[in-house]
C-alpha cells in the first residue's frame, strides 16, 4: 500500500475543498485533496451556476447575503475568466408581493449591494422576453459563473503551489490517534489501490457528505441535503440574471450561463444526498415559474434538468424546511465540539462564498496549529484570469473562427474541435468521455451528444490507446448519462431530438449489441 | 410568441440532422461559408446583441434554401440574415453594399440618363474602375436602364374596357427601370385575362437592403410600400407580382425577418399578394384563365429560383408552360444560379457564385434551343451572362403563346 504524508488533507473535491487546498497550499502547506468522484461532481457542479449578488438573501438571511456581495466583488478580481458579468434584475411579478420591493432595496443597502431601481420599460428593452406585467425592476451585480472552470482553476492554482489532487479517491476511513485525526485510508477508485493518507490536519469539506466524514472520526456533523432541481433551457431565454423580487420560492430566477439558460429551483429535504429522484410535478413546477417570468417559456425547449443537494448544516437536525436554514457557512471545530483534534469540517454556504469558507477555514486551521500566515487568496487570480477580462458567451465561436477549415469540428452544439478534444482527453488522463465533458462541455449541447459521442469515442479509442471495449464502455456510459437528464422533460423538439438520437445510437449504431456493452456485460 | 421568437425561437426546432448542410449551395462549392446549420441554429446559441464574432456568416448567399429544405421548421436563412445585419451594423457596411442595395435610387438617377449610363455599364474600364473602388466585380451581371420607366409607360396604359375585375400589379424596381417589357407583357397576360390592371405608384420593398444588412433602411421602405399598397389590399384587390423575390418579401419576409409583424398594412398586404404564375395557376384551377394558346416550338429549360421556392407554393410556372402547345419544358434540377440577389455580383463572392451556378449553366447551355425561363430577374440576369442565352420570365412565354406580340 502506498503512503503519501502531507501537512493537510482535504477531503472533497468542490468548490470548497479546492478552495481550502488552494489557500493551504498559498500559505506554504504541503496538501493534499482527494475526493471519490472527479472535482466538482458534487454540489459545485450541478448548480445553476448564479454568481450571488447577495439579492436573493437580503430580506431572509442578511448575513448570506453579505457574504455574497463580499464574494462577489472578490471572485470578480480573482475568477474574471469563470464569471460572465450578464447583471442581474430583480423583477416584481404579477404574483409578487408588491410590499417586498421596498424591503428588497432596503435589505441590499444594509447589506452593501449595488441595487438601483430602473423603468419597467427600460428593462423589458433589455430582456424582450420578459413578462411585461412586471411592475417595478431593480438592477443588482449578479452574474453567472462556470463552476467546473472556476473549480479546475483553482484545483491548477493548488498544484502550483505543490497540492497533489487526486480525483476519484474515496475516504475509506479516518485514522484516529491519540485523540487526533492523523490521517486517512483512501481507495483509488480508478486503479484499485489503497493509500495510507498520514496528515497532520484535516479538513472535511465534503459538503452535503460531511456528516459522513466526520462519523468516521467519532464527531457529529449534521448536515441536512437540501435537493433543487434545475432545468436549462436550449438557449438563451434572457441575458440576464432575472429574479423575482419576493422571499426565496421555487422557481424564482433564470440565470443565462453559457449557452443555456437554468431555471432553478426547488429546495426539499431528502434523507440520503446520494439517493433521490426527480418529480414529475417539480419539472412542471418550474415550467409554470418560466412562464410567470417569460411568458412562452413552456413552448421553448428544455434541454435538461438535474439535480444538486445542497448542505444545510443544522445543529440540531429538526427543521422541517430546508430553505429556512441559514445559506452562510458554518465551520465545525471538533476540538471544540467532540474533543477530537486537527479535524475541521466546513459546511453550509454556497458556491459564491467558497473561497471566503476556505479562508476561514485555513485560519482556524492556523490558530490550531499556532502559525500565523496571511490568506492570500482574494487578491491573486486564478490561471487564466485577469481582472476585468471576464468570460463571454461568443468566445468559443470567436476562437473557432481562424481554424474553421483545418480542425475538424467534433461537438457543433457546443464548438469542441477535435484539437481541443484531443488536448483534454490528453490533460485529464481520463477514458470517462463524461469526465472530458465537464472539463470542455462536449455532449453538452441540443443534441445531448448523439452527434458527437460516437465520433468522440473514436478519437478516445485512438488517443488513450485503450481497448475498443473500454471505448464502447465510455461511450455506453455517456449515453445513459444523458438520457438520465432527458427522460424527465420528454416533450417537443426534445422527444424529437431524443427520438432521432435513438435511432442513431439504437438503430445505425446498435450500442446495444457493443463488445464490452450492456448485452456483453449482461 | 413575436416574431423575434418565430425567427429566434425556431433554432429550438433543430435536431442537428445536417439536411441544411447537405443542400446549402454555398458551403458545397466553398470553405469560406461554414454552412447553414453551423452559422443558424448553431452559432445563434453563442449570440447576444453584442453581436457575432464569425465573420463567415457573411459567405452565407441568403437563398433560403435551407429554410426550405428543414423538416424541423427552423427558420435557418432568417436567423442567419438577421444575425448578419447586426454584425454588419458593428462592423460597419461598406458603400458598395449601400449602393446596390438600392436599385430604386439607382434606377432614379440612371434612367434620364440612360444611353451615357449603359455606355459606361458595358464598358470595360470603368467595370474595372468600378471593381477596384467599390468591389463589384467586372464580369458580375449589370442590367442595363430602359430609359423609360414601367411607371411613365403605365400612366399613359388605357385601361382595359370594359373590365368586371381588376387586380393591383407590383412590378418592383426592376421592371420599373430595367425590364419593363417584363412588366408590359404581364400586363398584356393579364388583361388577356379579362383584368383591370392597377399600378399603384411604388418604390422599392427594401428587398437588396435587408439582404445586405441595411435592416432600418430595408423597414423605411418596406413599410411605406405596404402603406401603397394597403388601400386596395383593404378593398379586397389582389396583387400580384412578376419579380418572386420581391413578393416574397411583401408575402413574409419583411414580417419574420425585419420582424415588422406589427405592421397591420403589411400583414394586410401579406395577405393578398401572389405570385403572377400562382396566381395564373389559381385562375386555371378554377377554369378562369384563358387557354387560347398557339403552340411554340422551342425547348426551354427552366429554373425555379430559390426566392420563388421559398413562396412554398411549388412550380406554378411549369404547369402552366404545360398548357401551351409545342413547348417542351425540362425543369433545371439545380438549385441554385449563385447570384442571390446581390450576394454575385461582389468581387469577394463572385466566383463562388459562379461555382453555385454552374452545374445550371450547363443545364441551360445544353437544353435551350432559344431562351431559358427563370421567375427572378438577378437570375434571369445571371443566366445570361454566364451561358449567352437570353433568359425570360415565364410571362413572356404566356405572352408569345397568346399571340399577344
Amino acid at each position: 500500500m502506498a503512503t503519501l504524508h502531507t501537512d493537510v488533507l482535504v477531503i472533497g473535491g468542490g468548490s470548497t475543498g479546492v478552495g481550502v487546498a488552494r489557500d493551504a497550499a498559498m500559505r506554504g502547506f504541503s496538501t493534499v485533496l482527494v475526493d471519490r468522484g472527479d472535482l466538482a461532481t458534487g454540489t459545485t457542479g450541478r448548480f445553476h451556476g448564479l454568481l450571488h449578488s447577495g439579492g436573493r438573501y437580503v430580506v431572509k438571511d442578511p448575513k448570506a447575503a453579505e457574504e455574497c456581495i463580499h464574494e462577489n466583488v472578490i471572485l470578480r478580481r480573482i475568477a474574471a475568466d469563470c464569471i460572465e458579468d450578464t447583471g442581474g434584475l430583480f423583477v416584481s411579478t404579477p404574483i409578487d408581493t408588491p410590499e417586498y420591493a421596498d424591503r428588497f432595496v432596503e435589505g441590499c443597502r444594509a447589506a452593501g449591494i449595488p441595487v438601483e431601481e430602473i423603468p419597467v420599460a427600460e428593462a423589458l428593452r433589455r430582456e424582450p422576453r420578459m413578462n411585461p406585467l412586471i411592475s417595478r425592476a431593480f438592477t443588482v451585480p449578479d452574474a453567472s459563473v462556470d463552476s467546473w472552470k472556476t473549480v479546475w482553476a483553482c484545483a491548477r492554482s493548488a498544484q502550483a503551489y505543490g497540492s497533489r489532487i487526486l480525483p476519484y479517491h474515496e475516504v475509506l476511513d479516518l485514522t484516529v490517534e491519540g485523540g487526533a485525526v492523523r490521517g486517512a485510508l483512501v481507495k483509488d477508485r480508478r486503479g484499485g489501490e489503497d493509500v495510507r493518507i498520514d496528515a497532520d490536519f484535516v479538513v472535511n469539506a465534503s459538503g452535503a457528505w460531511a456528516g459522513r466524514i466526520a462519523a468516521m472520526a467519532g464527531c457529529d456533523a449534521t448536515v441536512l441535503p437540501g435537493k433543487g432541481i434545475m432545468i436549462a433551457m436550449n438557449h438563451r431565454l434572457v441575458n440576464t440574471v432575472v429574479n423575482r423580487c419576493e422571499m426565496p420560492a421555487d422557481g424564482d430566477i433564470i440565470v443565462p450561463i453559457r449557452t443555456v439558460s437554468v431555471i432553478g429551483t426547488t429546495d426539499q429535504k431528502v434523507a440520503d444526498p446520494d439517493d433521490w429522484q426527480i418529480a414529475r410535478d417539480e419539472v412542471q413546477k418550474m415550467m409554470d415559474a418560466g412562464e410567470n417570468l417569460v411568458p412562452g417559456f413552456r413552448r421553448a425547449r428544455a434541454l435538461r434538468v438535474w439535480g444538486g443537494v445542497r448542505p444545510l448544516f443544522q445543529d440540531k437536525a429538526e427543521g422541517a424546511d430546508t430553505r429556512d436554514v441559514t445559506r452562510a457557512h458554518t465551520l465545525l471545530n471538533h476540538r471544540q465540539r467532540d474533543g477530537v483534534e486537527r479535524f475541521l469540517t466546513i459546511t453550509g454556504g454556497k458556491f459564491c462564498t467558497f473561497r471566503l469558507m476556505a479562508e476561514d477555514t485555513v485560519d482556524a486551521l492556523c490558530a490550531e496549529v499556532g502559525v500565523e500566515h496571511a490568506c492570500r487568496t482574494a487578491d491573486e487570480p486564478l490561471p487564466d484570469s485577469e481582472p476585468g477580462r471576464y468570460y463571454w458567451l461568443g468566445s468559443r465561436v470567436e476562437r473557432r473562427e481562424p481554424t474553421l477549415h483545418e480542425d475538424q469540428l467534433i461537438c457543433e452544439c457546443e464548438l469542441v474541435s477535435r484539437r481541443r478534444l484531443e488536448a483534454a482527453m490528453l490533460r485529464r488522463e481520463t477514458v470517462d468521455l463524461d469526465d472530458i465533458r465537464r472539463t470542455i462541455r462536449l455532449g453538452m449541447g441540443p443534441c445531448q451528444g448523439g452527434f458527437c459521442i460516437y465520433r468522440a469515442t473514436g478519437i478516445l479509442h485512438q488517443v488513450e490507446k485503450i481497448p475498443g471495449e473500454a471505448a464502447n464502455r465510455s461511450l455506453l456510459d455517456f449515453v445513459q448519462e444523458r438520457w438520465k437528464g432527458v427522460q424527465p422533460i420528454l416533450y417537443g423538439d426534445q422527444l424529437r431530438q431524443a427520438r432521432l438520437d435513438d435511432w442513431i445510437f439504437q438503430g445505425i449504431l446498435d450500442v446495444a449489441h457493443l463488445p464490452g456493452g450492456w448485452v456483453g456485460a449482461a | 410568441m413575436d416574431t423575434m421568437e418565430w425567427v429566434r425561437g425556431s433554432l429550438d426546432h433543430c435536431v442537428k440532422c445536417t439536411i441544411c448542410e447537405t443542400f446549402c449551395p454555398v458551403s458545397n462549392v466553398t470553405p469560406l461559408f461554414p454552412g447553414p446549420k453551423y452559422v443558424g441554429p448553431q452559432l445563434e446559441r453563442f449570440r447576444t446583441d453584442d453581436g457575432s464574432p464569425d465573420a463567415s456568416l457573411d459567405y452565407c448567399s441568403g437563398c433560403g434554401i435551407c429554410t426550405t429544405v428543414c423538416p424541423q421548421g427552423v427558420k435557418i436563412a432568417e436567423i442567419n440574415s438577421q444575425a448578419r445585419a447586426k454584425m454588419k451594423a458593428q462592423r460597419g457596411i461598406p458603400l458598395r453594399d449601400r449602393i446596390i442595395a438600392r436599385p430604386s435610387a439607382m434606377g432614379k438617377v440612371g434612367t434620364p440618363l440612360a444611353p451615357i449610363a449603359n455606355f459606361f455599364l458595358k464598358n470595360h474600364a470603368f467595370r474595372w474602375l468600378v471593381e477596384r473602388t467599390l468591389r463589384v466585380h467586372r464580369k458580375a451581371p449589370m442590367p442595363l436602364f430602359a430609359g423609360r420607366t414601367f411607371q411613365s409607360w403605365a400612366r399613359r396604359h388605357p385601361p382595359l374596357t370594359p373590365a368586371t375585375k381588376a387586380i393591383v400589379y407590383f412590378h418592383g424596381c426592376s421592371a420599373n427601370h430595367f425590364e419593363p417589357r417584363v412588366a408590359q407583357m404581364a400586363v398584356a397576360v393579364l388583361e388577356h385575362n379579362g383584368y383591370r390592371v392597377i399600378v399603384p405608384r411604388q418604390d422599392c420593398c427594401g428587398l437588396p437592403l435587408q439582404s445586405n444588412g441595411l435592416f432600418d433602411d430595408a423597414r423605411r421602405y418596406v413599410r411605406k410600400l405596404a402603406r401603397n399598397l394597403e388601400p386596395y389590399a383593404r378593398r379586397g384587390y389582389d396583387i400580384v407580382a412578376t419579380s418572386t423575390s420581391c413578393g416574397l418579401m411583401l408575402k413574409r419576409e419583411a414580417r419574420e425577418i425585419l420582424e415588422l409583424e406589427d405592421d397591420e398594412d403589411l400583414r394586410t398586404v401579406s395577405a393578398h399578394m401572389f405570385d403572377i404564375c400562382e396566381f395564373l395557376l389559381s385562375l386555371h384551377e378554377r377554369g378562369a384563365l384563358r387557354t387560347d394558346f398557339r403552340p411554340l416550338d422551342m425547348r426551354v429549360p427552366y429554373h425555379a429560383p430559390c426566392q420563388q421556392q421559398g413562396h412554398g407554393i411549388g412550380k406554378p410556372a411549369l404547369e402552366l408552360f404545360g398548357l401551351i402547345p409545342g413547348l417542351e419544358v425540362v425543369d433545371s434540377d439545380v438549385a441554385c444560379c449563385g447570384v442571390a440577389g446581390t450576394y454575385g455580383l461582389k468581387t469577394e463572392k463572385y466566383d463562388i457564385a459562379m461555382e453555385v451556378g454552374a452545374p445550371l449553366f450547363r443545364q441551360v447551355t445544353a437544353v435551350a434551343t432559344e431562351v431559358a425561363a427563370c421567375d427572378s430577374e438577378t437570375c434571369r440576369w445571371q443566366i445570361t451572362r454566364a451561358t449567352g442565352i437570353p433568359s425570360v420570365h415565364p410571362v413572356e412565354l404566356l405572352y408569345r403563346a397568346y399571340g399577344l406580340s
